[in-house]
């Protein structure tokens, strides 16, 4: 729905959901584009979305121990709520049922949600009327709200809304987005100053 | 066709990083700062294009309709609503906000 109110055709909606199967990530790029950005910047932005699963997937190998021929073919379904599941099973069995189970269930209602929303979007035409362009920011909003925990992440949003908002009117579009995104290592360097000591944390949101 | 590229590169790129941690030796990704990092980026990130889609129209910043849906959304959030709800809100709000001539 967000993503045909910003100008992508049913099919490339429907692709990006198939494809790239990572909601923030879709989200990001579908807001990148929507603002303007090229391509390249729109893709790196759902790409350092995506990173977190790199994390995942470390964590689910060692606990599904799948078989070498398998892993290409699980590594789309490695995302939050397949990891969630997987992770709070007691034992390697029941993590790897639980693995199959939510991976198939949420691609299949995921992508048929995806065409039914692009679908209806197409059939209402003029999204803005509708309110639908705040839908963007708000489900980014929603997604960010469960991360912001403790005064760090508070910090580093605070650094890049500034960021992403000041530079805005003076970089290319897209650009400004990839140097909030420093607005991470800034806060954790000032804090390791502060400190000294940094203490590690998985990250756990929604798609 | 932009668009076929930006979709393409991204269908690459995160399948790329799925199947990465599946692979990667475990040790390398387990380093505090580097899980700190991977945690805090999506924050960053996030937030910037919260505030960059409620209040930029273009490459211009703008206050409309946008922010008093964004404002609803919030609202709901720290009420913990429901995920749609709040994605409603903000919608709803927003219309409603743009038919009075907002």
């Amino acid at each position: 729905m967000t993503s045909a109110g910003s100008g992508l055709t049913l099919l490339q909606t429907c692709a990006l959901s198939l494809l790239v199967f990572t909601g923030a990530s879709q989200f990001a790029l579908v807001g990148a584009l929507a603002a303007g950005g090229g391509p390249f910047t729109a893709a790196a932005g759902a790409f350092f979305l995506g990173v977190r699963n790199a994390f995942y997937g470390l964590r689910l190998s060692q606990l599904l121990a799948l078989p070498r021929m398998v892993r290409p073919f699980a590594a789309q379904w490695v995302i939050d709520e397949t990891a969630a599941v997987s992770l709070a099973q007691p034992d390697r069995r029941s993590a790897r049922i639980g693995f199959l189970v939510t991976g198939l269930s949420l691609y299949l209602l995921w992508n048929l949600t995806t065409l039914l929303g692009a679908l209806g979007a197409e059939a209402i035409g003029d999204t803005d009327a509708w309110g639908l362009d705040a839908a963007g920011p708000a489900v980014f909003l929603a997604l960010l709200a469960p991360m912001l925990r403790t005064g760090t992440e508070r910090a580093v949003a605070g650094v890049a809304v500034l960021l992403g908002l000041g530079l805005l009117p003076v970089l290319p579009a897209g650009v400004p987005v990839l140097v909030a995104a420093l607005a991470a290592p800034a806060v954790l360097w000032a804090q390791g100053r502060r400190k000294g000591a940094a203490r590690g944390d998985v990250p756990e949101e929604n798609r | 066709m932009n668009i076929w590229i930006a979709i393409g590169v991204t269908v690459l790129g995160c399948y790329a990083v799925k199947l990465a941690g599946l692979l990667v030796p475990a040790g390398v990704l387990e380093r505090p700062l580097v899980r700190r990092l991977a945690a805090l980026l999506p924050v960053a990130l996030l937030a910037a294009l919260t505030a960059q889609q409620a209040f930029a129209d273009g490459r211009a910043l703008v206050l409309d309709a946008r922010a008093a849906g964004l404002a609803a959304a919030a609202v709901a959030l720290v009420l913990r609503a429901p995920f749609l709800i709040v994605i409603g809100a903000a919608v709803v709000v927003t219309a409603g906000v743009r038919a009075l001539g907002g």
